[in-house]
């Protein structure tokens, strides 16, 4: 098929020094940047038009939950580089056994999320519909668990049937690593934005 | 790349579920061109209204129902509300269903591969899924007219919070506002991903010696394109995100504080939002959409002028930067939709000052244009004719949008028909007409085969003399002060006075869709038409270095490119016309 004998899917243009691949997830992640900077920026708009806007106790966030999930993220997201540092060293079995556990954490990110935070706000009527600050922290976090669960599932094929590429080329499927890594290391940086905007300011 | 060596596809692979870039392009410009269909018969019915306010409607009035759950017309008349649902169809359909699919899905996809001697797109599958998650955001807008309470109805720009309350007769998510905004989403997405791919595409696959100071004005037309709907689509799709948890949630997004409809006070929502930022949003994608729409056409126009006046274009250069200046600017021009909402004016001046300066290389590459036709040996084809007929179109377009960024003129002007009759000018008889001029110019490409020539004239001159006389007078209807969107504007004073010209405007729209039916039969019998060499247009560009049709793979050996993209006419080479791809002149 076609897919196979077009130039610089797997080795890098001599220009750009990007294999396409990796070009697309760069432009991918930008159109993401203007995707969050929307929301973000309808954050400010919402925020500073509203003179009645929460204070941090009348939130009801916890900084310690956030705080743990921030550090799992993180955590998540260095978990991914050792995975593909491991493809480059040629240990497919170390690659997969630490891309296992960044889709574990990141399954603990979720399970803390629901559980602890959403679970228990929705319990108390704090719902998207009770103010606008309730609306814009549901629908930015909804929309980066979203992304999280997305992530899961790329990273979940790859650990699966997409590992059969490490067979036929193994360069190729490292490629994919790196830039399920990229994809993972912007959903981390959502997060760093995140935390500070609704537990901290 | 070895076009020599491809197992036999099924049908479905090879027709339905391709990869092949020049199917896909196909694929899409043949549903986008159904679509324009769609989208002018709506406003062709709504015009019937317009001109004849609760007459019944010839032919077609009994058709769209005469039961009590119809809301289209009643009795052969139109309703109010099936006037406004037609109307926020027509815009969302022409736009993002017609124009844009058939200029960026259809031309970037068949010929911006070709004019870069590529094999296929850098992403032939994410190309797939691409026109395929666009049919089905286009099912989605088709199937809403269906559902009970019909189809969107608060305008192709979906204000709130009208369009957050608008609908809810219906079923909770089936029902036509909501509907609106997920077949947006599908579409947000298929874009999302063709312009991905069309920059990866530009940047990684030219074919050897074709730099970027040597790629057909198309092609950065397409670049440049790619750039916008890759960056300015997002926040719309952030937008649509908030208004389905305004309608789904009952989130308070876009609904200020103590909102009162129908004498209630909607107590389900908490207030504290604003509407304004909807708008914000939703013109920061539809501003750079304009650009989006018109580049692509520009493209065409580059293209087809330069070989039909026989020698390069003039400033070729000038017109590359002026396109990369006006990408650039598009992004900062939003809020001149927005002068009369009291949003300051501090604000006003600036977007009126960005308003003005982006008009600077709009003019450039007009004037470009116009320049390159001095001292050429112009021949009158079809696809030239089409495209000259762009540019004093796209000019009267564009002219008559400068009392518009100006907010002194624009809070007379806004709202009304005149604001039609602009941007009309520069997407209807502006982009439509280049669209056109790229079917005819690169029919022979895709088929083999070419266009009948008496056909052809016999439909561009009753397409420009009908769209002009379908927009010129929405100028006159506007500068009385009409409102753009009034079901019967006779029942007004000032309305009633300007019923002739509103007449004029729709026997020019019925005229208009006549004079497609040339149209509609060239190019069906054409597809078995005349067969025509690889290079009939005798262009340089390096489509035409392909055989036609282009086969899988689309050039038997890659292309290396020695020289610019028009080098018409160049003193010393043996023909008028110096291809791309060969060296010896």
């Amino acid at each position: 098929m076609s897919a196979e004998v077009l130039p610089y899917t797997v080795k890098p243009h001599p220009v750009s020094g990007l294999y396409s691949g990796k070009m697309g997830i760069w432009l991918f992640l930008a159109s993401e940047v203007m995707l969050f900077g929307a929301l973000f920026s309808t954050y400010i708009f919402l925020r500073v038009g509203d003179p009645a806007w929460p204070s941090h106790e009348e939130t009801h966030l916890s900084i310690p939950i956030g705080t743990i999930n921030t550090l799992i993220l993180i955590t998540s997201s260095i978990t991914m580089v050792m995975a593909w540092a491991s493809c480059k060293m040629n240990n497919i079995a170390k690659a997969k056994m630490w891309l296992t556990v960044t889709a574990g954490l990141a399954l603990a990110f979720l399970v803390l999320k629901f559980s602890l935070e959403y679970y228990p706000k929705i319990q108390h009527g704090n719902v998207p519909s009770k103010s606008t600050f309730y609306a814009i922290y549901f629908t930015m976090t909804g929309l980066h668990a979203l992304h999280i669960i997305g992530g899961v599932a790329v990273i979940a094929y790859f650990i699966g049937p997409g590992a059969k590429l490490w067979k036929t080329d193994p360069e190729y499927y490292t490629n994919r690593i790196e830039c399920t890594g990229l994809y993972w290391h912007f959903v981390d940086l959502v997060w760093i934005f995140l935390f500070p905007v609704f537990y901290l300011l | 790349m070895s076009g020599d060596h491809h197992p036999e596809l099924s049908f479905w692979r090879k027709y339905i579920f391709s990869i092949d870039h020049k199917v896909i392009g196909v694929q899409y410009a043949v549903t986008a061109l159904v679509f324009l269909m769609v989208g002018f018969s709506l406003i062709m019915i709504m015009r019937y209204q317009m001109a004849y306010p609760g007459q019944s409607i010839p032919v077609l009035g009994n058709l769209l129902g005469s039961d009590e759950s119809a809301y289209i017309a009643a009795d052969g008349s139109m309703l109010p509300e099936g006037y406004n649902a037609f109307g926020a169809m027509h815009g969302t359909i022409m736009i993002f269903l017609g124009v844009v699919p058939l200029a960026v899905g259809g031309f970037g996809n068949y010929v911006m591969p070709l004019q870069i001697g590529a094999p296929d797109m850098s992403f032939p599958r994410l190309n797939m899924a691409s026109y395929w998650v666009f049919f089905v955001g286009g099912v989605i807008m088709l199937a809403s007219f269906f559902v009970t309470g019909g189809s969107a109805n608060s305008g192709w720009t979906s204000y709130p919070p009208l369009s957050d309350i608008a609908n809810e007769g219906g079923h909770y998510f089936w029902n036509g506002q909501t509907m609106w905004l997920l077949g947006m989403v599908f579409l947000i997405t298929s874009s999302l991903l063709g312009s991905i791919n069309f920059i990866v595409t530009i940047i990684h696959l030219r074919a050897p010696g074709l730099t970027f100071f040597r790629l057909p004005f198309f092609v950065w037309a397409q670049f440049i394109t790619a750039f916008l709907l890759l960056l300015a689509f997002p926040p719309l799709e952030a937008a649509g995100v908030l208004q389905l948890m305004d309608r789904l949630f009952d989130t308070s997004f876009f609904m200020p504080s103590g909102l009162i409809v129908g004498g209630q006070i909607l107590d389900q929502y908490s207030g504290g939002g604003n509407p304004l930022l909807w708008q914000h949003l939703f013109w920061f994608l539809a501003h750079p959409e304009v650009y989006v729409l018109i580049l692509p056409a520009m493209g065409i126009v580059g293209d087809v002028i330069a070989n039909n006046i026989r020698k390069p274009l003039w400033g070729y250069n000038t017109l590359v930067y002026s396109s990369i200046f006006l990408g650039f600017m598009s992004f900062v021009v939003w809020a001149h939709h927005m002068f009369i909402t009291g949003m300051g004016t501090t604000l006003s001046a600036f977007f009126a000052a960005t308003t003005m300066i982006i008009s600077v290389p709009s003019v450039i590459i007009l004037t470009c244009f116009l320049i390159s036709l001095w001292g050429g040996a112009i021949r009158y084809t079809v696809p030239m004719l089409f495209a000259l007929s762009f540019l004093p179109m796209f000019a009267i377009g564009g002219l008559t949008g400068l009392p518009l960024g100006l907010p002194a003129s624009d809070i007379f002007l806004h709202d009304t028909y005149y604001v039609i009759g602009h941007f009309h000018y520069v997407v209807a008889p502006g982009t439509v007409m280049a669209l056109f001029a790229g079917i005819y110019y690169w029919f022979p490409k895709v088929t083999g085969r070419s266009m009948s020539k008496t056909l052809g004239l016999l439909h561009f001159w009753p397409s420009f003399i009908c769209m002009n006389a379908v927009f010129m007078p929405m100028f006159f209807v506007g500068l009385a002060g009409v409102s753009r969107r009034l079901w019967s504007q006779e029942e007004y004073e000032l309305g009633a006075l300007t019923m002739g010209w509103v007449r004029m405007s729709s026997w020019g729209a019925w005229g208009l869709g006549v004079a497609q039916i040339p149209f509609i039969i060239n190019f069906f019998i054409s597809i078995r038409g005349k067969k025509v060499d690889q290079n009939p247009w005798q262009a340089t560009t390096l489509e035409w270095a392909a055989p036609s049709p282009p086969p899988h793979g689309n050039f038997e050996v890659t292309p290396v490119v020695h020289r610019g993209p028009y080098e018409y006419s160049v003193p010393g080479h043996k023909n008028d016309f110096s291809p791309q791809h060969i060296s010896e002149a």
